[in-house]
């Protein structure tokens, strides 16, 4: 018997009657032809998150972002009048990458006037025109203005900095994201700029991941040992149910309760989360910003008690919102189709005091302490989905976004098979 | 006698200071691994009833601009936050069936 209330449908699942309520196949995470096709069809198609503007704070501020799952890597920059530009990260002299440090295949950062090639010292103004070339007289029927670098489409939301490969992508960013995200804008993403940024090799296909943190139904078995025994196995017994599911287009939200350490008596607790008041759920004292006028667009469903917010956006991007004023993203980056890089990064008000910074690094250790058991976990799910032994895997009420993930993976690969059809009937 | 590492009135945590004042979390990480249990819960239950107290210290300095001995001092904090893990939870220094995946963390407030 459910706890919470579901829909009039019955469940959330019915609630969306296109997901179905078959066991679904996972093909889709291990098939080498399907991830190449996923490079064209969802990679090089879809507005990609690559960073914040913070990343960028001045005229001339720069990062990379390697994109291992388009074959190439791009250079986010702040230009000279303030716009925020990418470019292919490619001279077009003979391909050499035109910014990295020391490390050709790893991320930089940096700040610079113009980006000059370490290879023959081709110079370009950052918004991308071509303004000096070595010994230029010595070129053939040869014009600067013809070989500027690769633009890639370039936007921001919020402040996060997106991404989008395509020559003419079919939706602006603001098309793509849709209501549901666009209705956070206003959050004060802006002033929590303290940021702890993790990154790790996964082997596992990128879409496992993304489905061991769109269903919580794992929290309460997987975790058990992070909780005191006092409240570990009584968590388990209970099991977990998601207070609100949402889809909008490609995109999923789910809602829960969860953290209240603060209400909780000390014997639930472990002694350094008492020590440190924070914990999972991050720090039990809010910071000192306004945090009582959040945008309708967070917890949409108004419920209460109101834990976090995990705002999927297609393909791989998470932002999640928790009730005590911080949110944190995750990244999966595919690199092949058992293996991907993943990245969380959190975000909190910057710290006025050791003892705010304690409590955000008490979160962060935690965080780090949950991902590490459920990074591993996904290798293991890997392997055997490998043996192709079962075909159909069933999924439950609470693991509705996992359907919703791989069914709208599936249908943008159709489109593109279809369309290359259409190209080659032509 | 060796140059104190913390301020005076911690001096009783010295023997721990070498080994767990440790600035980035990835050292701290990896200290935890190189640690024993033992190691931990001595320096656990040394360090647990100190730590609102170093807090407290750590406070009594701009926060943007602590001198080098509470800094220190604040990373010890910061490592008794790491080990609290193998010792109130796991009961071993690696988080358990985590083989050999690794999350790094490549970017970190100060101080």
């Amino acid at each position: 018997m459910a706890k919470f209330p579901k829909p009039p449908e019955g469940s959330w699942t019915a609630h969306y009657p296109e997901l179905g309520t078959e066991p679904v196949s996972y093909e889709d995470s291990i098939s080498p032809e399907f991830f190449e096709l996923e490079r064209e069809a969802v990679f090089k198609r879809s507005w990609l998150n690559v960073g914040r503007v913070e990343q960028l704070p001045r005229n001339g501020s720069y990062f990379t972002k390697e994109l291992a799952v388009a074959k190439t890597s791009v250079v986010v920059v702040r230009d000279m009048e303030g716009k925020i530009r990418a470019h292919h990260n490619i001279c077009r002299h003979r391909g050499n990458k035109l910014v990295w440090q020391d490390f050709p295949r790893e991320e930089t950062q940096g700040n610079c006037r113009q980006f000059q090639c370490k290879y023959h010292g081709w110079k370009y103004e950052l918004a991308g025109d071509l303004t000096f070339v070595q010994q230029e007289e010595e070129f053939f029927d040869f014009d600067k203005a013809d070989y500027g670098l690769i633009p890639v489409r370039c936007d921001v939301w919020a402040g996060f900095v997106f991404v989008n490969l395509a020559d003419e992508p079919s939706q602006s960013l603001h098309d793509f994201l849709g209501p549901m995200v666009t209705a956070m804008e206003g959050y004060p993403f802006d002033q929590m700029t303290e940021r702890y940024f993790y990154r790790g090799t996964i082997g596992s296909n990128w879409k496992l991941f993304m489905d061991g943190f769109q269903e919580f139904y794992h929290a309460p078995v997987l975790h058990v040992r992070q909780l005191p025994a006092t409240i570990g196995p009584p968590s388990m017994a209970m099991g977990f149910e998601g207070l609100h599911y949402e889809i909008n287009g490609p995109h999923r939200l789910v809602t829960t309760y969860g953290g209240q350490g603060w209400r909780m008596p000390d014997e639930l607790l472990k002694p350094m989360e008492i020590a440190s008041r924070s914990g999972l759920f991050g720090p039990w004292d809010q910071p000192d910003i306004d945090l009582n006028h959040f945008p309708d667009g967070v917890n949409p469903a108004n419920v209460a008690p109101w834990g976090l917010d995990a705002f999927n956006v297609f393909p791989n991007f998470v932002i999640l919102i928790w009730e005590r004023g911080w949110y944190l993203t995750y990244h999966y980056w595919p690199t092949a189709a058992n293996t991907h890089v993943f990245e969380g990064t959190l975000y909190f008000v910057p710290p006025k005091s050791a003892r705010e910074r304690v409590a955000h690094e008490m979160a962060a250790v935690t965080f780090k302490e949950y991902a590490l058991q459920d990074s591993n976990t996904l290798e293991a799910t890997q392997s055997m989905l490998e043996s192709r032994v079962v075909s159909a895997f069933p999924l439950n009420d609470q693991e509705i976004l996992c359907r919703h993930l791989h069914k709208v993976v599936g249908e943008w690969v159709a489109a593109y098979e279809r369309e290359q059809l259409e190209e080659a009937s032509k | 006698m060796s140059i104190a590492l913390l301020p005076a009135q911690f001096s009783d945590l010295e023997p721990f200071a070498s080994t767990w004042c440790l600035a980035s979390e990835g050292e701290r990480y990896q200290q935890r691994l190189a640690s024993t249990m033992q190691q931990m819960q001595g320096f656990y239950d040394a360090m647990m009833p100190r730590m609102d107290e170093a807090i407290t210290y750590c406070d009594t300095f701009a926060y943007d601009d602590l001198p080098d001995d509470v800094a220190r001092l604040l990373h010890l904090v910061y490592s008794l936050v790491m080990v609290s893990f193998p010792i109130e939870a796991w009961k071993q220094p690696n988080i358990p069936d985590s083989g050999a995946a690794y999350l790094d963390l490549l970017v970190e407030p100060g101080p």
